[in-house]
């Protein structure tokens, strides 16, 4: 049993969180490939199925059944909390949430909501194939009706959970596989229920902006940490939840530095990072000292060999250079 | 049937009354999209009426309905006020969706009508979902889910009949069987088109019904909810129909064959039950007057949708998120 604070993973966060809402919301259950009896291929779900029973069940290798159920039961006033094991799965089956669950409350005026949460997890690490590596949230991020959030802390991968799973709207919550036991942290398993929005900034800094998201904010602070030794003071925001979107915290961020750097891991090209550029063009062009700057993988496929994927995954160095060149 | 036959005439011109609701409806649909009051595309159920008739007559007050962009008629059915039927057709404030929903996507939750679907297939998985939920609720509501013959090679439906079938979950699936997915014959796109046979392979209960006759549909469903009530799981109806107009209106009907239509029209809902009825002794008066009511109710809709207001497009931003 996990105490209510001390060090943890961020997939003993994960449980805790789960393990909370089911205590608390009677009307939660949790479904999807392999989570009840084994627990979760990650082990985000292990001890649930004997804590509470048939309210935690495996599912058949139906991503369209497992999502569509989870659609069926919210509108019945449930709280289904659905697993795509891998975010790539989610692909087989993004007619439910993009045509079925963001439009029920919108097209019946509030009349049906479908308040579920989809926990999934993403990101290449090495031997990955280029089909259990992608970065999908701008995808999601599109859609008019869902909420994204990306934890990257220990913390928030137990706060952003709570979260989805009260808000009364569908929310995809994107894990990652790289963090789930890359390192203990402490953290506060408990305390108040947050509301699903806003970015925090991870280090103060003066000179320059640095907007990222998900398991790419640790190769961020990496690359402030350089810069600090280079004598330039990085603002590192960790922006936690793509939508809804933070611009008040951004917007205080950039009249401060006036300049900014976008680091992500999905590709660049029709990246979320192309939003916040021109959502900071659109709004903040004359407070800005030099030419936005992003930076995340380019246009290709990944590759499964480690060596490959070094070559196309920013690193902290490729973060700190970026950052060089907005400082010019 | 042990009823005794004035009972049987009273309760089979009842049917003939909901058939023709839903028959003049669409009638009066067709009319006004030609005329330009409703725009977009509009998929009427003419001939397929029997099907939604036959299963919400044996419905509870509790049992939800999930259907398909053909699906006014099992809104109909449900109970949807006609008013608020045509009204969401015509984007006025007063529609079942204020607008939002047009023809192919309306709902109506307050009448059991948890909506049409405009993603072929797509409503069973969700259907399944409702069902799931009745299991934690401890509610003895059973859900509808209503496809088409074409949504059969969905893989939706598919991995949804699997799903339902692995968890016992109370559901029943109604394949309208029109024998077309749109515009191709669905024979050409199967090689057995018995897809009652599909449910069986999935360990379904599975069978085939007369869909143009009310009371063989209310049979069927009637057996199936009360196994999926005791726990039995889902049922599988395939109910045998035809729909007696284009997939939407405009379709210039290019794949139906010589007579096609002459034929089907001997046999649908509304020219059946009329027969019977007659053959049976019941005065043509009687359903003459059934026919009129029906019109004057239809007329009488019709109006009230055209002198609500428009629904307000300031408020066209409203309910993304709670």
């Amino acid at each position: 049993m996990v105490k209510d604070s001390g060090q943890y993973y961020y997939v003993e966060a994960v449980n805790a969180a789960l393990r909370r809402v089911l205590e608390e919301l009677p009307n939660t259950i949790v479904f999807g490939e392999d989570v009840g009896e084994p627990g979760g291929v990650f082990g985000a779900t292990r001890g649930l199925r004997e804590l509470f029973g048939d309210r935690v069940f495996d599912t058949p290798i139906s991503e369209t059944a497992i999502l569509g159920a989870a659609v069926g039961a919210a509108m019945m006033g449930m709280r289904p909390i659905a697993e795509i094991m891998w975010i790539d799965f989610i692909l087989v089956a993004l007619d439910q949430l993009v045509n079925q669950a963001a439009n029920i409350r919108y097209i019946s005026q509030g009349r049906l909501t479908a308040p579920l949460t989809v926990r999934t997890q993403q990101g290449a690490l090495p031997g990955s194939c280029a089909q259990h590596s992608q970065c999908l949230e701008a995808i999601l991020a599109h859609i008019p009706g869902l909420q994204v959030g990306l934890p990257a802390t220990v913390q928030d991968a137990y706060d952003m959970l709570v979260a989805a799973v009260y808000s009364d709207d569908p929310t995809i919550i994107i894990e990652s596989r790289g963090l789930y036991r890359r390192f203990r942290e402490e953290a506060t398993l408990a305390g108040p229920v947050q509301s699903v929005g806003g970015a925090r900034v991870r280090r103060p800094g003066s000179d320059v902006t640095l907007v990222t998201w998900g398991a790419m904010l640790y190769n961020a602070l990496e690359a402030a940490d350089m810069l600090s030794n280079e004598g330039a003071s990085v603002e590192v925001i960790d922006l936690r939840w793509l939508v809804p979107f933070d611009a008040e915290t951004l917007a205080s961020s950039l009249l401060k530095t006036g300049r900014l750097v976008i680091a992500h891991e999905a590709n660049v090209f029709g990246g979320f990072g192309a939003e916040v550029a021109a959502w900071a063009a659109e709004n903040f062009l004359y407070a800005l000292e030099a030419p936005i700057k992003r930076i995340g993988v380019p246009h290709c496929r990944i590759p499964a060999a480690p060596h490959l994927q070094a070559a196309l995954i920013p690193s902290a160095s490729s973060i700190a250079q970026a950052i060089r060149e907005a400082l010019q | 049937m042990t009823t005794n036959r004035t009972d049987n005439h009273k309760a089979q011109l009842d049917l003939l009354r909901k058939i023709l609701r839903i028959r003049i409806f669409e009638e009066r649909v067709l009319q006004l999209r030609l005329e330009g009051f409703i725009v977009g595309s509009v998929h009427l159920c003419i001939g397929q009426e029997a099907i939604p008739v036959g299963t919400c007559a044996v419905l509870g007050p509790q049992d939800v309905v999930f259907a398909t962009y053909r699906g006014h008629g099992w809104a109909i059915a449900c109970g949807t006020p006609l008013e608020a039927l045509f009204a969401e057709l015509m984007g006025r404030a007063t529609g079942t969706n204020g607008g939002r929903a047009g023809s192919a996507y309306l709902s109506a939750p307050d009448y059991r009508f948890y909506g049409e679907n405009s993603i072929v297939g797509a409503g069973a998985p969700i259907a399944v979902g409702a069902a799931l939920a009745s299991r934690y609720q401890g509610s003895n509501r059973v859900v509808i889910s209503a496809f088409g013959d074409g949504a059969m090679n969905q893989g939706a439906v598919h991995e949804a009949m699997n799903f339902a079938a692995a968890f016992d979950l109370p559901v029943v699936f109604i394949c309208e069987n029109n024998r077309y997915s749109e515009l191709t014959l669905t024979a050409r796109m199967v090689r057995s088109d018995r897809f009652y046979e599909r449910a069986v392979a999935l360990g379904i209960p599975g069978q085939r019904v007369d869909g143009n006759d009310p009371e063989a549909v209310m049979e069927a469903v009637e057996k199936a909810l009360q196994l999926a009530r005791q726990g039995g799981g889902p049922s599988f109806i395939e109910a045998m129909t035809a729909r007696l107009v284009g997939h939407y209106v405009g379709d210039p009907e290019t794949y139906r064959a010589p007579g096609e239509l002459d034929a089907l029209r001997k046999v649908e809902p509304v020219a059946a039950l009329r027969e019977r009825l007659l053959a049976s002794g019941v005065p043509r008066e009687a359903i003459d007057t059934i026919e009129a009511e029906v019109r004057l109710e239809v007329d009488t809709a019709v109006k009230a949708a055209l002198a609500a207001p428009l629904a307000d497009p300031a408020a066209v931003r409203e309910h993304l998120y709670g």
